[in-house]
């Protein structure tokens, strides 16, 4: 990880001597454990504050709707396919954009290494990795943990981990992954209905309607979201199930042929809400209905946005 | 008044005791996180926990409360006439809460009792919880509350203090209301040996010391406020803010709320919502202006709410009390010490 950091400041140092970009959007190291900082800077001096390692799981590219400058963007495999849906969906050109691929070998999740350090009743001061290996040190303690028991679900399951588009990589491709995405889903879809409405209830019951998920996600980018009008007012704002189930279905059905399972919801969420499950349903409908992953092909139209006579049409009746 | 000794299971047994005139709070462990919650039997509080995630201001600031209700129904004499909503004022008793926590309800005070202005549901949550505090022997490294005013053992906002000692917990009364607990005597208590005290105090003095202190108030209370709004740092913190509400959900002295009006048929009521800064629609006027309708605008605003105006408005301190919550829940690493820091430079700077 730490070749990355050095490449990326090397590429860096040289677009902005060239002037190729008018700033960059990177990461630096973060105030606390297991978390850096997205920032934009634009001067030479600031090159040795970018950084790279595994807790860089913000996706950059939510900093990208609507910019009007030239910018590069540091981008993992699933930044880089929601850059494909920014563009297609016209938030931002091709030609503004310069993009530092990374090859990403998955981010780490720090919710589940403070689960596991947590029963311990402990305060992590510090987490290194070396060689798959995740080193956590608190104040009266240090810990081994095997990196790939620790990784964010969505990269777990990740089918694009080298960038689909870029300018430049920091390092050498690394192998995609063979994987079933859907198990989970599959055990949801087999439920009853009234399971499912149990199982979905249950999800988003620690909701505190803080709406970070929705502001996490590259796509929440309309002007207004629907659950802050008021004239006519669509959803309740309170905390009771029904508001909250409504606002957390409905931002899902609006992601639907969009959604990259970035994580980016899931990550930001304070109180832990999988997320992920309102989208991964509809992501795994998309692909077998219209056989389409979003942002994985750069000029493609949305298969919400266009026809073809082979589009199932059971439901016209 | 000295100090007492107490077994965990004398505590509990306490605490039973007392559960029979007060209805019981504490942190306990649900999912992956503490939360305050009510306690069938004081058993259930985790005197193992560092902190809740949410703060305990919802037990006097509801995310979402009903103020009143009304019927819109046409033939209804009383049609459209609010009407307050039932209510639970009963006497309390939330155990646990850490010192910060519970000076974070003193600052609040100041701004929903007011000689002009009193909330009338926060005061009478508030004249009805007493409130036992648990001292924190050792603080997370996101933890600044010394910094801002308050401490690890801080009593300003506590009627008792419980620390965890060797082989049980120290408990010291803080307030009349603390000392009227007392009729309720605890079984197997005993007054804290000399020794026992010395040590209860250098762990005090070791948890304060292993304490940051960086915020230099009087520096940045003098300060013109202009000159710290102007200030060119904010641009580059504010880049990385997605604007979610999780900073001030989370913070336990953010008190900020929104009132809506729900309508049901003939049937309606009128809510009052936790509401955020950081939220477009906060300050939205009716005209369809925003005065803060940039994210810049709406960071700032937070911070200088919590570091400036406050100060500025009650010459008490800031609205900070260095939980850490936000430090470690910010899904973007925007941190609270971080922005103190920059704050101070820049008043030293700009002498």
């Amino acid at each position: 990880m730490f070749e990355y950091t050095e490449k990326i400041r090397e590429i860096v140092k040289r677009l902005l001597q060239d002037r190729v970009v008018d700033g960059v959007i990177g990461f630096r190291k973060g105030t606390v454990p297991m978390m850096n900082h997205p920032f934009f800077m634009k001067h030479i001096e600031q090159v040795p504050q970018l950084y790279w390692d595994s807790w860089c799981g913000v996706n950059l590219a939510n900093y990208l709707p609507k910019r009007q400058d030239k910018v590069a963007v540091v981008a993992k495999g699933c930044d880089s396919r929601s850059i494909v849906v920014l563009i297609a969906e016209n938030q931002i050109t091709r030609d503004q954009l310069y993009i530092i691929g990374i090859p990403c070998k998955g981010m780490l999740d720090r919710r589940k290494i403070y689960d596991t350090v947590r029963t311990r009743g402990r305060d992590i001061t510090d987490v290194m990795e070396r060689d798959g290996l995740i080193v956590v040190t608190g104040k009266d303690f240090s810990l081994g943990l095997d990196r790939n028991q620790y990784l964010q679900e969505n990269c777990a399951i990740c089918l694009h981990r080298n960038p689909v588009i870029y300018d430049e990589l920091v390092g050498e491709m690394v192998p995609e992954q063979e994987i079933d995405r859907y198990e989970d889903i599959r055990a949801i879809e087999s439920m009853s209905s009234e399971k499912r409405w149990e199982y979905f209830s249950k999800l988003t019951e620690p909701c505190i309607r803080c709406y970070a998920c929705r502001n996490a996600c590259p796509f929440c980018y309309c002007p207004q979201c629907f659950v802050d009008e008021s004239k006519p007012q669509w959803v309740g704002k309170t905390i009771d199930p029904t508001d909250t189930l409504t606002f957390h279905l409905l931002r899902a059905f609006h992601l639907a042929g969009r959604c990259t399972d970035c994580g980016s919801c899931e990550r930001a969420c304070p109180v832990g809400i999988r997320v992920r499950m309102f989208t991964k349903k509809l992501e795994k409908d998309v692909k077998e209905l219209y056989g389409y992953e979003a942002g994985v092909q750069l000029g493609e139209r949305p298969p919400l946005d266009t026809y073809r006579p082979e589009d199932p049409q059971d439901f016209i009746k | 008044m000295s100090r007492l000794r107490l077994t965990q299971e004398g505590l509990t047994e306490w605490l039973r005791r007392l559960g029979n005139i007060y209805t019981l709070y504490g942190p306990v462990l649900t999912g992956s996180y503490h939360e305050f919650k009510r306690l069938q039997d004081p058993g259930e509080i985790d005197w193992d926990y560092s902190n809740t995630r949410l703060s305990p201001k919802a037990l006097f600031l509801p995310p979402a409360e009903k103020m009143f209700v009304f019927s819109m129904d046409p033939d209804d004499p009383e049609r459209a006439i609010l009407k307050e909503a039932p209510k639970d004022f009963g006497p309390r008793l939330v155990v646990g809460i850490r010192p910060c926590d519970a000076y974070a309800m003193k600052l609040v005070d100041r701004n929903f009792i007011t000689p002009q202005y009193r909330d009338p549901w926060w005061e009478k949550r508030r004249q009805e919880t007493v409130i036992i505090g648990y001292g924190c022997n050792d603080p997370c490294s996101t933890c600044f509350c010394l910094s801002v005013g308050s401490g690890p053992f801080d009593t300003k906002g506590l009627d008792v203090l419980v620390i965890k000692v060797d082989g049980g917990f120290s408990l010291s009364f803080c307030s009349e209301r603390g000392k009227k607990l007392l009729r309720r005597e605890p079984l197997g208590a005993r007054a804290l040996s000399e020794s026992e005290e010395r040590s209860l105090q250098d762990r005090r003095a070791h948890a304060e010391a292993s304490m940051p202190k960086f915020w230099d108030e009087k520096l940045v209370a003098t300060r013109p406020l202009l000159d710290i709004f102007n200030a060119p740092f904010w641009e580059d913190i504010q880049f990385s803010c997605i604007n979610c509400g999780t900073c001030t959900f989370l913070c336990p002295t953010c008190w900020c709320f929104d009132i809506q009006d729900e309508l049901w048929q003939n049937k309606g009521c009128r809510v009052r919502l936790w509401d955020s800064c950081m939220f477009p629609l906060f300050t939205l006027h009716g005209s369809g202006h925003n005065p803060r309708s940039q994210k810049l605008q709406r960071v700032r605003q937070r911070f200088m709410h919590k570091l400036k105006y406050y100060v500025d408005k009650y010459r008490n301190g800031v609205a900070c009390v260095g939980c850490g919550r936000c430090v470690q829940f910010c899904p973007v690493n925007i941190d609270i010490r971080e922005v103190m820091r920059l704050m101070v430079s820049h008043c030293q700077c700009s002498l």
